[in-house]
């Protein structure tokens, strides 16, 4: 396959560096600055050098990327809510020009899902976001090859920056603040966590999740949010002294979606530790699953957005 | 010393507001073979009557609970609730905020309030350096099928009080 790599951040970076790995060829690749575009393959080397040298992947526009022969587009643009501006629109072209799109792109999918599918059908490309969930964990493949009908619910672990301010503020007994900055000089948490700490993050994968298992109908605010800076260090004492813990939980159900602290006992598979995700499925005839594994990271993302690709073909 | 086959048990009694009351209707239990566990004295509120609410948990063997709620009446002591059954499922939450201020009491009736749970054990915190945050554990002993109800409750009573509630995974015991 041939392919348009729309962001060079972590993921859109691992997605072009890993592209020949996966026998697929990168034809465009643009950052907001600019863009490379040759229909005989980039060089990714050079235009990651290009970037680090001047900051951008090249001279071109940036939206010479999208007029370019590709048969994938792949959107690792940073995610935005609301509209999901410009990704949708980046999305809406590559779909107009019945071409594929795979998603590492929250926004489109947890704010406009329903508008997506509808240019979906309008289409001969095809939309898929694994990479939307849980990074690397092949949560929507799972569910997918279980029935999306016959998934009564899913929960788990979505984002590892408020896991590790938990699991470091249980382990030491430390509050909030100071386990942040820690997080902070460690990189697991950005210079602003609002989105990872107040459960925005994890409340856009809810949304997908519900999308994708209630075929559609939610974006973020229909799911009810909760995140963990009110959690003090003596509340994850009182929960350990009874064998339990605190984990900012995402949760779908029948009876919608919601993120939000939770109480869960220390054992329990959803008490994963630090960075790590897991996604939980109930399902009508199989009980429970679980899966846990990297929910973030360059290349843990960018496998589940060539893997996507694959699905493609 | 309590056994393997004892079984726990939640009297709610209704007390006289006098001295040695409660002392009054706990000694019966012991003296029939129960082992109390806690008791819930709650004195600033009345029951409809005008006594004191107090509720008591205690295990003992099997055969021994019929004869201590009979000891307990034997003696005057009135029994408004005694239901082996009745709590067949606990649920535990966390608050977290100014619980004194928000008159720490009010709050564990508010969530007995729905009439189908009732606090089995209760741990409070203080945090250190932060004005009037503290945080409780809160064990409420539910009816068989009424973990949600009561896990409602906690979250009406929270955000009237502007407290956080960190909620259990429903169906987790």
């Amino acid at each position: 396959m041939r392919l348009a790599v729309l962001g060079a951040g972590d993921v859109g970076r691992s997605v072009a560096e890993l592209a020949a790995d996966y026998d697929h060829e990168v034809t465009a690749f643009a950052d907001s600055a600019g863009a490379v575009v040759d229909p005989d393959g980039v060089d990714v080397a050079a235009a990651l050098d290009h970037k680090d040298r001047v900051g951008s992947v090249g001279e071109a526009a940036p939206a010479d990327a999208l007029g370019a022969d590709y048969d994938v587009l792949v959107e690792a643009t940073p995610t935005t809510l609301g509209d999901a501006y410009p990704g949708f629109e980046h999305v809406r072209a590559a779909l107009e020009g019945d071409r594929h799109v795979v998603l590492a792109n929250k926004g489109p999918v947890a704010e406009r899902y329903d508008d997506l599918r509808a240019l979906e059908r309008d289409s001969a490309g095809e939309v898929r976001f694994e990479a939307t969930v849980a990074g690397a964990i092949p949560a929507l493949a799972t569910i997918d090859g279980i029935g999306a009908e016959r998934v009564t619910a899913a929960r788990g672990v979505l984002n590892g920056t408020a896991n590790f301010i938990l699991t470091r503020m249980a382990a030491e007994g430390l509050g909030y603040e100071h386990v942040l900055s820690e997080a902070q000089d460690l990189g697991v948490a950005e210079a602003d966590p609002t989105f990872d700490v107040e459960g925005t993050d994890a409340a856009l994968k809810c949304a997908i999740l519900a999308n994708v298992i209630h075929g559609g109908g939610y974006s973020l605010s229909d799911v009810d949010v909760q995140g963990i800076t009110d959690i003090p260090p003596s509340a994850l004492d009182l929960a350990g002294e009874d064998g339990r813990t605190v984990r900012l939980i995402g949760e779908v159900t029948a009876d919608g979606a919601r993120v939000g602290p939770r109480l869960v006992p220390e054992n329990d598979a959803l008490a994963v530790s630090g960075t790590m995700n897991i996604v939980q499925l109930e399902t009508e005839h199989a009980g429970r699953l679980n899966i846990s594994g990297r929910g973030a990271g360059g290349r843990e993302t960018a496998t589940a957005v060539l893997a996507d690709v694959d699905r493609l073909e | 010393m309590s056994d393997p086959g004892d079984r726990a048990h939640t009297l709610r009694l209704e007390l006289v507001d006098e001295p040695g009351e409660l002392l009054r209707a706990l000694s019966p239990i012991a003296e029939n073979g129960g082992n109390l566990l806690s008791i819930f004295h709650e004195r600033g509120s009345l029951t409809p009557r005008g006594h004191i609410p107090v509720e008591v948990d205690l295990e003992c063997p099997p055969e021994r609970f019929d004869s201590i709620v009979e000891a307990l009446r034997g003696a005057g002591v009135t029994v408004i609730q005694a239901d082996a059954e009745r709590y067949g499922e606990a649920v535990t939450v966390l608050l977290v905020g100014d619980l004194v201020d928000t008159d720490l009491s009010d709050t564990l009736s508010e969530l007995e309030s729905c009439g189908t749970a009732s606090v089995a054990d209760f741990s409070l915190t203080t945090e250190e350096g932060t004005d009037g945050v503290s945080c409780a554990r809160v064990r409420l002993a539910v009816e068989s099928g009424s973990a949600e109800r009561a896990v409602e409750q906690a979250r009406s009573v929270a955000s009237e009080k502007d407290l956080v509630v960190v909620e259990p995974l429903v169906g987790e015991q």
